[in-house]
């Protein structure tokens, strides 16, 4: 038993964190009646997923994944590819960091028109104003 | 990976993201949400992702906040939840 939370509770706490902000997340663009409310929701699910991926690629007494000189000569480097964190999963998320900006922008922009249209953000005067 | 700062910043991520949600004051909520992703940052950091960090100090705490305060004040700051 103690063995088992040793693994899965503490070791691996990262995982528990991403999942609680996923869940924070997606309650928010659910419950939450004000447009601007759910649009950080949004984020905080997407910057969820980036946390998983990025904890995917970590590891206990990696360095950073920059290529270090070996002593005495210029161009040799030291390749062990086992003493570095894996910099697939980073290249992929400064990917998606960029398309999170954009939607958000998008989104934005989207609330605004709605402002204009029904001089509010509350989901439930836009509901009741549209079905006048 | 120092254990300290790296659980700290994880509870300070999930209190902050929770707060940004629960605030009165969509321009608050606006600024808390710069805080959120600046802790995002520090954590990335800890983790050993330091471009990550960067694009998401950058992007994501930077320019996101400014377009969110350029929203709120071109709409309403007052919201019921």
């Amino acid at each position: 038993m103690m063995e088992f939370l040793e693994t899965v509770l503490t070791a691996k706490y990262n995982y528990w964190i991403y999942i609680i902000l996923m869940m924070i997340g997606i309650w928010a663009m659910i419950a939450k009646v004000n447009l601007i409310k759910k649009i950080i929701g949004m984020n905080i699910f997407q910057t969820a997923i980036i946390l998983f991926y990025v904890s995917i690629g970590a590891k206990k007494g990696g360095t950073i994944p920059i290529l270090e000189h070996a002593p005495g000569h210029g161009h040799d480097y030291i390749m062990d590819a086992d003493k570095y964190i894996n910099p697939l999963p980073h290249v992929l998320m400064l990917t998606a960091i960029v398309v999170s900006v954009a939607t958000l922008g998008v989104a934005l922009a989207l609330a605004l028109k709605v402002y204009r249209e029904h001089q509010t953000l509350d989901e439930d005067e836009i509901l009741s104003h549209l079905s006048e | 990976m120092i254990w300290q700062i790296d659980t700290a910043m994880l509870l300070l991520v999930v209190v902050v993201a929770i707060a940004s949600l629960q605030v009165k004051d969509l321009l608050g909520a606006g600024i808390l949400f710069g805080a959120y992703s600046f802790m995002m940052c520090v954590l990335w950091t800890v983790m050993g992702a330091v471009d990550v960090a960067f694009t998401e100090a950058t992007v994501g705490a930077g320019v996101s906040t400014v377009l969110f305060i350029a929203a709120v004040f071109r709409t309403s700051r007052r919201t019921k939840d």
